[in-house]
């Protein structure tokens, strides 16, 4: 490992940027991602990076880590351009990255993560323990952390782990270093300590980029801020001039005359429909807690938080998958508790996941993706695969489905038509509640109205549909009342009245 | 982002040859075998030696039939043999045996010893069911835990004696025959047709591919995942506790170690055959042309002039080549579709 140069002088004030982004443009498969875009980092500053999914924040902070390479623009460290060929080059050029799904070894201990693939070796070629795990306590204690390095770290909470991997980019000599969402999973008091660590590194002259969804987070910590919106950089303005209010309008370009669809919506939820589900107090232990939510008979419950807010494990416990430690489900009146997936869909709940891997068979045939969920309806012994050929013919024609052939492997079919399916399975025994976690992401335009038009027919019919997201859009386009979920609780309800994206970014 | 293809792919037989790579190349394996063996011996090409063959592969076959079950969910039972070999010598134990055997035995009826030997296998089915989905030990674990148990359930009762008499009925379908045809044989083309019916043409059946197929998904469709993987588990067990019944009598005797390779010949037969060891692709008739080219070699080789001790190197060296088609085949077929 190369020292990468000469260290800063400590407690340097020039305002000379450590790191200059000029004139970049990234372009995926001829979509633009990024559009001429300038930035820039101070030196011993916290730097806010914020913007909506999509906006170019993530694909600006891959490719000031060494992520990505091959753009148009110019990349300058220290003043001097560098041409970064990967994440080890950006290490090497003093860039470190801690991604929000952590890289650690959960069953090594904490020193061993710490050294992980830079252990110190004496003569022979034999790990040197002592001196590991007295450097590891030393690193440790920087950030203000008094851990035992030799604890196995999957036993410690995910902060601490955060913090862990943290120390490990700081160890790897970075001094800019880039944190993806890095208090998503945090409770208030470990977002403090991480704040606190923050801080320490500011003193000692580091760089830090925060990217977050968590406004309040970003306000509070970070010197300066940066907005992205749709590939473009809105903005670079000092902390203390903003508000979370203005940064949110910055987010959705407020004062754009035309509002499109999915910017806002009037809500219609009726306290007088039927509850046909009621859920009270639910918590896992880990990512929910006390979770209330009530689906009414023919509306659309929308359920709108950032990625790891506990939408996933909510809509997993109505569906029968995953323990809950407390809490209680009501379905038409009646506690159930549900032992299996199976058990929940006989009692008329219906469930598409987040991924389509996770509810296809990419091999198998399309009518025996659309059968699955209703093979005991069709005969409660025997396969009828003509039936279920008809019943899949019956489904490509009210979903128009493309190509319209049963037999074919499902693997073959677009994304969105494999989302049509998907949700075809559920449509030949109209559940009592339907779940759809991120029903609409990633599909094209055309695709994404298709789903639409099915969800609103089927809350038409009767069905108590919940839509989880973490897209304002898809919430504020179907849900008729909203809960916002923060860190694992019920943040706000909405259920009648304007809202708009602010309202849904301000909440959570 | 997705990007959209709205048609279908034309048909390629580039593509179809990939995606039946996992078929075609087991019966290739076999016609290629009988052609050469036919060529290099005469006594091979026989009606006795097919039937000889049959009779060879019809104990692993039944065996094969319940452990096809188990890999087509991607899971693994280790202990088929072990609890054959139990399953045998309880049948044993439960039968008089001659004055010079000497087992503390308790002799029941016939019917009787069936009933109760099946109950039994019907049990340590359910401990490993219980084991790898109740508990969720991984079932390579779990059941190289019950073949040691049902090692030791096999030891503890015969204490290193042989015992040679079995009920009756276990007497003639194990080493009778009916038209010529000996009744082991009968009873795994039985077992198969039943096997083959159940997957193809049941719920269960298709639920057991789905579960190979995408686990999660299957789950996420409201199948009861954990249901399935403990009914295939029991379904093995009992597979193999006919085989074993059957086997004793089969070899006219019951003592400890003697199904030892039967569990390495079952597996070899399901994989062979073209089952993937990923799940939710293969079937009965894969595991027919598996144990045929096993069986023919197995024979063959015994036909020709060969070192005997080359024998054992020759069938690694063929598993070795049946396993490097199987994951190749997999691959081949992800690649096809996408």
């Amino acid at each position: 490992m190369t020292a990468g140069g000469l260290t800063p002088p400590a407690g340097s004030v020039s305002d000379a940027p450590v790191l200059q982004m000029i004139g970049v443009t990234k372009t995926f498969g001829g979509v633009q991602a990024l559009r001429d875009v300038d930035f820039d980092l101070a030196p011993g500053e916290i730097h806010g990076l914020v913007g909506e999914n999509g906006a170019g924040k993530s694909t600006m902070m891959k490719i000031i880590a060494g992520v990505y390479h091959g753009f148009e623009g110019e990349m300058r460290v220290d003043g001097r351009p560098v041409h970064l060929r990967s994440p080890a080059d950006a290490l090497a050029a003093g860039i470190g990255m801690v991604h929000q799904e952590l890289s650690i070894v959960p069953d090594l201990t904490v020193a061993e993560n710490v050294f992980l693939g830079v252990q110190p070796i004496m003569a022979g070629g034999v790990v040197d323990w002592g001196r590991m795990k007295r450097e590891a306590r030393t690193q440790l204690a920087s950030l203000g952390l008094d851990i035992d390095p030799s604890t196995r770290i999957g036993s410690l909470p995910v902060g601490l782990q955060q913090l862990i991997e943290l120390s490990r980019v700081l160890f790897s000599g970075a001094k800019i270093i880039i944190l993806d969402e890095p208090t998503s999973a945090l409770s208030p008091p470990e977002v403090a300590r991480l704040f606190d660590a923050l801080r320490r590194l500011r003193a000692q002259g580091r760089t830090i980029v925060f990217i977050s969804h968590f406004l309040d987070d970003v306000v509070d910590i970070s010197d300066r801020v940066t907005v992205f919106r749709n590939g473009s950089k809105v903005i670079t303005e000092r902390t203390s001039a903003l508000t979370k209010d203005s940064i949110i309008a910055h987010m959705i370009g407020r004062g754009a005359a035309d509002m499109h669809m999915g910017e806002s919506t009037e809500l219609s939820g009726d306290d007088s429909r039927a509850v046909v589900l009621s859920a009270t107090g639910l918590s896992d232990g880990q990512m929910i807690r006390d979770i209330s939510i009530k689906l009414r008979r023919g509306e659309i419950t929308g359920v709108y938080g950032f990625m790891g807010c506990g939408q996933v494990e909510l809509a997993r416990a109505l569906f029968g998958k995953g323990k809950l430690t407390s809490g209680d489900i009501k379905l038409d009146g009646e506690t159930v508790s549900f032992r299996s997936t199976a058990t929940a869909r006989r009692a008329g709940i219906g469930y598409v996941p987040e991924n389509r891997r996770m509810m296809l068979f990419r091999t198998e045939p399309m009518y025996k993706n659309v059968s699955i969920a209703i093979l005991d309806k069709i005969d409660r012994f025997f396969l009828r695969p003509s039936r279920e050929r008809a019943i899949t013919e019956g489904h490509i024609k009210d979903l128009q489905i493309r190509p319209p052939l049963p037999n074919i492997a499902l693997g073959n079919l677009s994304g969105g038509n494999q989302q049509k399916v998907a949700l075809a399975k559920w449509l030949t025994e109209i559940p009592k509640v339907l779940i759809l976690s991120e029903p609409t992401r990633g599909m094209d335009v055309g695709a994404k109205e298709d789903v639409i038009r099915i969800v609103r027919s089927l809350r038409d019919r009767g069905v108590a549909v919940l839509v989880l997201s973490t897209e304002p859009e898809t919430i504020l386009t179907l849900a008729d009342r909203v809960t916002v979920l923060k860190r694992g609780v019920v943040a706000r309800e909405f259920s009648s009245g304007h809202i708009d994206k602010a309202d849904l970014l301000a909440a959570a | 982002m997705t990007v959209t293809t709205e048609t279908a792919k034309p048909f390629s037989l580039g593509r179809f040859m990939a995606e039946q790579m996992r078929n075609i190349a087991p019966v290739f394996t076999l016609i290629v075998l009988v052609i050469f063996f036919s060529t290099q011996a005469e006594s091979f090409r026989t009606f006795d030696n097919l039937m000889n063959i049959l009779s060879q592969a019809s104990i692993t076959g039944i065996i094969a039939v319940g452990l096809t079950f188990v890999i087509l969910t991607a899971e693994i039972d280790l202990s088929v043999a072990a609890i054959a070999n139990a399953v045998g010598i309880l049948v044993a134990y439960f039968t008089i045996q001659p004055d010079y055997v000497n087992i503390a035995n308790v002799p029941v009826q016939g019917w009787i010893a069936i009933i109760l030997t099946l109950a039994a296998c019907f049990t340590l089915g359910l401990v490993t069911a219980f084991g790898v989905t109740g508990i969720g030990i991984p079932s390579f674990i779990m059941t190289l835990a019950m073949m040691q148990i049902a090692n030791g359930i096999s030891a503890m009762l015969v204490r290193g004696q042989i015992a040679y008499n079995f009920p009756d009925l276990i007497t003639t379908l194990g080493s009778g025959t009916v038209f010529g045809v000996k009744w082991t044989i009968v009873i795994c083309l039985l077992l198969m047709l039943v096997a083959h019916l159940v997957l193809t043409y049941t719920r269960f059946g298709r639920y057991v591919y789905m579960v190979g197929g995408n686990r999660e998904a299957a789950e996420f469709s409201g199948v009861n995942v954990k249901m399935i993987i403990a009914s295939v588990m029991i379904i093995c067990a009992m597979c193999s506790g006919i085989a074993g019944m059957l086997g004793v009598a089969y070899f006219g005797s019951a003592q400890q170690n003697q199904f030892d390779t039967f569990l390495l010949d079952a597996i070899a037969a399901v994989v062979v055959g073209g089952t993937s060891l990923f799940g939710g692709r293969g079937g009965i008739g894969n595991t027919i042309i598996g144990l045929l080219v096993l069986g023919v070699l197995n024979n063959g080789l015994d036909h020709i002039q060969i070192d005997s001790f080359l024998k054992i190197l020759i069938r690694g060296l063929i598993l070795l080549a049946a396993l490097v088609i199987n994951v190749y085949a997999q691959k081949l077929r992800e690649t096809a579709r996408e």
